[in-house]
């Protein structure tokens, strides 16, 4: 038994020691997402649009190759802190990338940033402390601010005169921010707000009751993931769907649609991104991610392929030497990419300053339920957190 | 002392040695061979090993399961983000401050629950958990959900907790602590009485022990421990959020306390380093076997965690030979 | 008035799904006294069972009819190789063991059905809203939940008071060597009840599918709210895990129906509204806390 388990020992600290040392001959980007769980479904559409990049990059960069590592958070902010670490530290990435949680990223942060110095981009997350106060040389979004989406919903609310809202999320930070959000730019009446348990509340059938004793012109919610089909059903077996009409952000997209079916019809929903805008790159990439896994993108992925899109362009400005990192975030600042939501410029906080849209739930002519651009929100809108920033 | 080299040459003390050994080289280990990442994984393990002899004070030595120990985490690690979110940053005052209202609060909830036995114990600390788990999820102020980023505790002229090295020994040192407190407590007086109520509560009652008491000190001194883990784990990541107390966190322990060996005081030691090492090396070994397999690592873990429980009696600890006595 | 009898009908609803759940769970508690925290992934693997069985059939009634012995089948698998030998042990042993086995259980249907979600519509014969009183609309599959709901409870309660199965599960629950003593075959027995804690489960999860979502991990969170039940009740008895569910149900719709306007009356509105959903989470937790202290072996639990 003891040679058995000196044996384990030694293979134990084996493999820990024989892991390949980091050769400057390829970038390497350390990816985290949620690959296991509940919400794995967003993660494996983020990896999938991360490989299509270096599908159309042909694995190259400036002359290097691409090394991509993933590493899964598990929902977690104290393990997506650990496998940052280990990317950073272990095996020694030039750059970190993805991230969807907002406590994830914040959990993250500094082990990067600051102890690690290295680029990180966040794909998806973007809570205010990071766009003020926290901001960081080293911080790059190829996504938004949590309150911007909303707030882009609260101003097509008001051109469109829906006079009154009913608000509901989930009780916490990025729930929060979002139902702030939309309070911040909707000029009408709020006629409730709710905050439901998260992550575990199954039934909304309570909320409902509510709204529909309330009879609001609309209801506004931000449900990610799984919850989002959870709402979005019982809103429609409520009935609520024939008298209320609902209007969404991060709550229907390509990863829920195939499970709320056509009981999403006719929702609209605000975005930076739509698989539908209408310039060059976004149209391969949506016809190549579709022919590959046979449904449509999300922006969950899109903002992934941006994320390494940005990188790519970096390297290809500097022939691939990514050692210097004053010329890597000076050349990534120019932004100087083909993104799939067409051209955008950096903030002084490195967030983009970009265009929102807003979006109808339909079925394409194929009979797949997806959403269409049908308005404008606001354009080359800010967030509204980037005068706390100290770098200008 | 006769006694003790003996116990040494038994395949557990020596593996309890070499264990032992390895932590204590563990920061020369990993810069000589330039693997910084390990010694953070090291320091998780040191300090998840403190909460874990904590945890096996009662549930080893009292037959007391509390489902709801990560909520000490967060209190120890909260009382360090707030105090200094507040500006107040010296380690002299949010070390005590944090163990402290640990302790209070392991008080007041052991005082309610210890009423209950069994099951019921080990679902009204749950709850009692979770009533935790929520507050901190409602500061608002502390970034709620979101969780709080953190300076790290100041010793001024004594220690830089920002040195990874230096962070490490203090850890290493704590837990040293820790490990030498509890085998006093094991066989004090104190220590008998707690064990005798697990295996026969009537008796010792009978035998004129205030049982409840006895219990309730034992699980404030858990409490505190538990407590003093989450300042740790705090300072580890300069970061606190309601995550650290939520009841998976708890589960962890328990599973952790158990998998290494109940009431021995190594126990939690092997399950922690098993825990956090199995995940380590479970994924890139199955990458090895077939490039993706890794990330359904747990696929193989999880049966582990079954066939340790059905075949290894006492975790472990059992499989490193028998105890005498 | 209308408005709070639906709320009420929410209520009862949201309780007797838990019933379901927690029905099974207090019966292999009782009876082998086992602490099996894997009875979430049962109630898991019952809706991808039935999303599978109404994809294949496609037919609601049929695939969920075809589920149930499936779960039923998987239970006594699960029992045969894993439970069985964990009965006689300590609680932590079991709690390692079934921890595990929930990890097994979620990485094994991410290897199956891949790791996005699946959903089950609702029949067509029950995706309209029925009218329990005049202009006043209720969806009909909420309303079929309530009816399953109530014929199961009072199956159960026929099963136990008048059969003798149910006869050696009240004497298991409230002695378990007297029933080994009394030579009934106590392997068939066990297999059997958990066999049928497993259906009792892998209905809860089928049921709940078309109205939640059929996910990875969809019984971790809801099995502690399970445990709640069956503690407040009273470890073993079916009819305390009745009272408590339907207690736990009216409770939570009254946190988040009525908890806000109620605090408004006394508290500035912004601090009611924020108030509000953090009361309403730890309401059950509270109500738990509090039956423990007054009584420490639940409502309807054996006095030790």
């Amino acid at each position: 038994m003891k040679s058995k388990l000196f044996g384990a020992a030694t293979i134990a600290a084996l493999a820990f020691t024989l892991q390949p040392a980091a050769a400057q001959q390829s970038i390497k980007i350390g990816f985290v997402s949620t690959f296991s769980g509940p919400q794995a479904a967003i993660g494996e559409d983020m990896r999938r649009s991360v490989e299509l990049a270096l599908e159309h990059l042909g694995g190259k960069a400036g002359g290097k190759k691409i090394e991509i590592v993933y590493e899964d958070d598990q929902f977690k902010p104290d393990v997506g802190k650990a496998r940052s670490e280990k990317l950073v530290q272990q095996d020694k990435v030039d750059f970190v990338a993805g991230y969807i949680w907002s406590n994830v990223l914040l959990a993250s942060l500094k082990t990067v940033t600051d102890e690690g110095n290295t680029i990180l981009i966040s794909a998806n997350a973007g809570p205010s402390q990071i766009a003020g106060e926290l901001c960081n040389k080293n911080f790059f979004s190829t996504s938004w601010q949590n309150d911007q989406t909303p707030m882009a919903m609260g101003e097509y609310l008001n051109t469109k005169g829906v006079k009154s809202l009913y608000v509901v999320g989930p009780n916490y930070a990025a729930g929060k921010d979002m139902l702030a959000g939309v309070k911040r730019t909707y000029k009408g009446q709020i006629l409730g707000e709710d905050y439901t348990k998260w992550p575990d509340q199954l039934d909304f059938s309570a909320e409902l009751t509510k709204i529909g004793a309330a009879k609001p012109g609309g209801i506004f919610i931000f449900y990610p993931g799984a919850h989002g089909v959870q709402f979005v059903k019982q809103w429609a077996q409520s009935g609520l769907n024939k008298t209320v009409p609902l209007y969404q952000v991060f709550s229907i997209d390509a990863i829920t649609l195939p499970q709320q079916g056509e009981l999403a019809l006719g929702t609209l929903g605000a975005q930076e991104w739509v698989n539908d805008l209408p310039n060059e790159q976004n149209k391969r990439y949506v016809a190549d991610f579709k022919k590959k896994h046979n449904v449509y993108p999300s922006y969950y992925g899109a903002q992934s392929y941006d994320a390494i899109m940005l990188v790519a362009s970096a390297a290809e400005a500097l022939k691939g030497d990514v050692a210097n990192k004053d010329k890597v975030r000076a050349e990534m600042k120019k932004a100087d990419f083909k993104s799939l939501r067409g051209d955008f410029k950096f903030n002084t906080n490195q967030f983009p300053i970009q265009n929102f849209y807003i979006q109808e739930t339909v079925k394409d002519p194929a009979g797949v339920m997806t959403v269409k651009t049908i308005a404008t929100a606001v354009t080359a809108a800010k967030d509204s957190y980037y005068d706390k920033c100290s770098m200008k | 002392m006769k006694d003790m080299l003996a116990s040494m040459r038994t395949p557990r003390g020596l593996f309890t040695v070499a264990l032992l050994l390895v932590f204590a080289l563990l920061p020369l280990l990993t810069e000589a061979f330039g693997q910084r990442y390990l010694l953070s994984v090291g320091t998780r393990i040191v300090i998840w090993s403190i909460a874990a002899v904590s945890l096996n004070m009662i549930l080893g030595y009292g037959g007391l399961v509390s489902f709801g120990h990560a909520a000490f985490f967060g209190i120890g690690g909260y009382a360090v983000g707030i105090l200094s979110a507040n500006g107040l940053g010296s380690g002299w005052l949010q070390w005590p401050v944090a163990i402290l209202a640990s302790a209070a609060w392991a008080a007041v909830i052991g005082a309610l629950s210890l009423r209950t036995r069994g099951v019921y114990f080990l679902m009204i600390t749950l709850a009692f958990g979770q009533l935790v788990y929520y507050l901190g999820s409602g500061l608002e102020a502390y970034g709620g959900d979101d969780g709080l980023n953190i300076s790290r505790s100041r010793f001024a002229g004594l220690i830089d907790l920002r040195d990874k090295a230096s962070f490490y020994w203090l850890c290493l040192a704590l837990l040293c602590a820790t490990l030498w407190f509890c085998s006093r407590f094991a066989v004090s007086r104190f220590g008998l009485v707690l064990r005798g109520a697990k295996s026969n509560e009537l008796r010792m009652t009978a035998l004129g022990f205030p049982v409840f008491r006895y219990r309730l000190a034992a699980f404030v001194v858990s409490g505190a421990f538990g407590g003093l883990a989450g300042v740790l784990l705090a300072n580890e990541g300069a970061y606190v959020s309601p995550a650290m107390m939520s009841w998976v966190k708890s589960g962890d322990l328990i599973v952790i306390v158990v998998l290494g060996g109940i009431g021995v005081l190594f126990g939690p030691l092997y399950g922690t380093v098993a825990f956090f090492a199995l995940e380590e090396l479970l994924k890139p070994g199955l990458d090895l076997l077939h490039k993706g397999w890794g990330e359904y690592w747990q696929v193989v873990f999880g049966p582990m965690l079954v066939l340790i429980a059905l075949y290894a009696r006492g975790g472990i600890d059992s499989l490193l030979g028998r105890r005498d006595g | 008035m209308d408005y709070l009898l639906i709320q009420m009908l929410n209520g009862l609803q949201l309780g007797l799904l838990m019933f379901l759940l927690a029905a099974g769970l207090t019966l292999t508690f009782g009876i082998m006294d086992l602490v099996n925290l894997a009875h979430g992934s049962l109630y898991m693997m019952g809706a991808y069972i039935a999303w599978t069985l109404i994809a294949w059939t496609d037919s609601f009634v049929l695939g969920a009819l075809l589920a149930l012995p499936a779960t039923f089948a998987l239970g006594v698998v699960v029992e045969a190789v894993v439970m069985r030998r964990l009965y006689a042990r300590d609680h932590l042993d079991q709690v390692l063991a079934t921890f595990g086995l929930i990890l097994f259980f979620n990485e094994l249907v991410r290897m199956i059905w891949g790791p996005a979600g699946k959903s089950i519509a609702v029949p067509a014969f029950l995706s309209h809203t029925v009218e329990i009183l005049p202009g006043v609309p209720y969806p009909a599959y909420r309303f079929a939940l309530i009816v399953v709901g109530v014929i199961v409870a009072v199956l159960l309660a026929w099963l136990v008071a008048r059969t003798r199965l149910g006869m050696l599960i009240r004497a298991g629950a409230s002695n378990r060597r007297m029933i080994a003593a009394l030579g009934v075959n106590i392997e068939l027995l066990f297999s059997l009840v958990f066999g049928l804690g497993a259906v009792f489960a892998g209905l809860a999860g089928l049921m709940a599918a078309p109205i939640s979502s059929v996910k990875i991990g969809m019984g971790d969170d809801i099995l502690i709210l399970a445990f709640v039940i069956i503690v407040i009740g009273g470890i073993g008895s079916i009819k305390g895990a009745f009272v408590a569910a339907m207690i736990v149900g009216q409770i939570d719709i009254v946190g988040r129906a009525f908890l806000p306007d109620l605090l408004k009356t006394f508290m500035a509105p912004a601090a009611a509204s924020s108030a509000a959903p953090a009361i309403s989470q730890v309401l059950v937790y509270i109500l738990m806390a509090g039956v423990l202290v007054w009584r420490p072996t639940g409502l309807f639990g054996q006095r030790s």
